[in-house]
């Protein structure tokens, strides 16, 4: 039975309803694979007992004959989602010991399609990395490795737990979040599939803010088809968050003909960027390929602007963190650091603060203050927000002109070691989210399909951004790219 | 513009956020060294162009003005780290 967690989620829904196997078996052999995983640091809180309750409640409904496609499907929580009397801290030390008291919208919706919750997933703290390493919990760890190298890889972040534990097939699939590429940088170093839907088609209710304006949850999932009957699952409309949409959820799925006769797939002319290695332009051109041959009709296009998004994120995503961050003062919740005599309330949000945030969400939060402070604001961040309506622009301009898609690199390189970065300054770090982090300036829907393994045999992916609202026909284009590049490669197993 | 020790000093405590004095050239380059990188946007021209107050072309939904919340006093208070008598308590804040 310890192949279950292998399953897809479209193959374990039909096994279930069929009766092929329950969805207690498929639990059982999920909560097992996760501790024989502890190697990987994937899962931070691990929730057995809720998983056997749902597991035990769906296996009825699916009986009963009215159960969704994502009922009895066991799944990892990214932290960042506040999850009923589970811990949810964000991978922060500042809500050590935080329960909450209700249920982020993306989770319910999940409760309610009947998903089984095996535990929460690890992150870089406040979803602020690109490497799961500012995580409070530690390192996630990369299933994948270079050839005849025994050296840690990084899953990517911030959703680096949801992307090793799906990698690993410890789960079917998991949450994940993603501000300026958390979702699918993570899943092209991983050899696995995350969309990052059109801002405002999950609802950010109860999920812990990092910048509101960027921020969007999606699904980490084993396929295209997986990636389609998730996010149908967790979007919905929500009067609790004003941003979220009021417009029918499709079927994601039923749009998957991988039919893309007529279809027009751009390629913009700002991502050959210097320094990027020759075997993922090589992969961008071979993908390119892929969706000619599949009928689509491939055309140069420009988005000028692309140069800036990087600089542009840098002033934005901070400037708004260090707003919504301030809620952390060590007095509602978590950690409150312990004072000395004589100390006022100034001395214990600034003590709190030193103590319960790590350097990296230190210094986004003094950058965003810094733009945000008086004799600033106009220079930094009021040109940012111009440069980000241009960017925005940009893609508004090719849409306009019939683009469908957009084809890109997901990543700049493939997953590189733990550690390696430390000496780099923060800059160096950021460039990962060179080819992400556009679509979420620009609010579009963008996602990252496995396409091909480097010469190190480590995974790369490729990129399609979509036009706003139109997951379907997204997915759709991704799905005939997935089928083209025929990526069937998994990690060789170490843990 | 670059940042020194005094400017980062500031920075610091209008975040709330305790720097030892010793950290505060490490934190002063790092600054910079960010702050290089966002000066790019000089470049750009955005003369006429609006910033961006939404990303989608979508009007905010109202409600009703109308209470749709409340009486949950212990699941508001359940995750302080000091209540009593139904209140968060803080150190004292008036002399």
């Amino acid at each position: 039975m310890s192949d279950l967690s292998k399953l897809t989620i479209a193959g374990a829904r039909d096994a279930l309803r069929k009766g092929d196997m329950t969805s207690v078996e498929l639990t059982e052999a999920c909560l097992s694979a996760i501790d024989g995983a502890d190697g990987l640091n994937a899962f931070v809180h691990k929730t057995p007992e809720i998983a056997r309750d749902r597991a035990a409640a769906a296996d009825a409904r699916i009986k009963a004959g009215d159960a969704p496609a994502m009922c009895g499907i066991p799944i990892g929580i990214k932290d960042l989602f506040c999850t009923e009397g589970v811990a949810s801290q964000a991978a922060s030390r500042i809500l050590e010991g935080f329960q909450p008291q209700y249920e982020s919208a993306v989770s319910q919706n999940l409760i309610d399609a009947g998903a089984v919750m095996l535990g929460k997933l690890n992150m870089d703290e406040f979803a602020m990395g690109s490497s799961n390493e500012t995580s409070v919990y530690g390192n996630a760890v990369n299933p994948w490795r270079r050839r005849d190298d025994k050296a840690a890889l990084t899953p990517g972040g911030s959703s680096g737990g949801s992307a090793a534990a799906v990698a690993a097939d410890l789960c079917l699939a998991a949450t994940g979040t993603d501000t300026g590429g958390s979702i699918r940088q993570p899943a092209a170093f991983t050899g696995i599939t995350g969309i990052k839907p059109t801002y405002g088609r999950c609802s950010r209710w109860g999920t812990i803010a990092f910048a509101s304006s960027l921020d969007q949850a999606g699904p980490m999932t084993k396929d295209v088809r997986d990636a389609a009957i998730m996010l149908g699952a967790m979007c919905s409309h929500d009067p609790r968050d004003s941003t979220s949409v009021d417009l029918a959820v499709p079927d994601f799925e039923a749009a998957l003909s991988g039919d893309i006769r007529g279809k027009t797939i751009g390629i913009p002319k700002e991502y050959h960027m210097e320094g990027i290695p020759e075997e993922i332009e090589a992969l961008w051109s071979q993908g390119k390929d892929m969706l000619r041959d599949a009928g689509a009709k491939i055309v140069d296009i420009s988005l000028p602007h692309t140069k800036y998004a990087l600089a542009a994120y840098y002033v934005i995503a901070p400037a708004e963190a260090s707003s919504n961050l301030a809620r952390y003062d060590g007095v509602r919740y978590g950690h409150r650091a312990t004072l000395g005599s004589g100390d006022g309330i100034t001395e214990m949000y600034e003590k709190t603060r030193a103590e319960g945030f790590g350097a990296e969400v230190q210094r986004r939060v003094m950058i965003g203050t810094y733009v945000l402070s008086a004799g600033f604001y106009d220079a930094y961040y009021n040109r940012a927000r111009r440069v980000r309506t241009l960017i925005k622009q940009d893609f508004d301009d090719v849409f306009a002109q019939g683009v469908d898609a957009v084809l890109t690199p997901a990543t700049p390189s493939a997953a590189f070691g733990l550690g390696e970065m430390k000496s780099a300054d923060p800059v160096q770090m950021y460039l990962n989210d060179v080819f992400t982090v556009t679509v979420n300036l620009a609010g579009l829907p963008g996602i990252s399909v496995p396409a091909g393994l480097d010469h190190q045999g480590l995974p790369l992916g490729l990129q399609l951004i979509g036009r706003p609202w139109e997951e379907a026909d997204l997915l759709n284009t991704a799905y005939a790219l997935e089928t083209a590049a025929g990526f069937v490669a998994k990690p060789v197993k170490w843990w | 513009m670059s940042i020194d020790e005094g400017t980062a000093a500031r920075v610091a405590k209008l975040a709330r956020i305790k720097v030892e004095p010793a950290d505060l050239p490490v934190l002063a380059q790092e600054f910079n060294t960010i702050l290089g990188f966002i000066d790019q946007l000089s470049e750009v021209d955005v003369e006429g162009v609006e910033p961006m107050t939404s990303v989608t072309p979508m009007r905010l939904k109202r409600r009703e003005d109308v209470v749709t919340d409340g009486s949950q006093q212990d699941k508001v208070l359940a995750n302080a780290p000091d209540a009593r008598e139904g209140f968060f308590a803080v150190p004292k804040v008036v002399e």
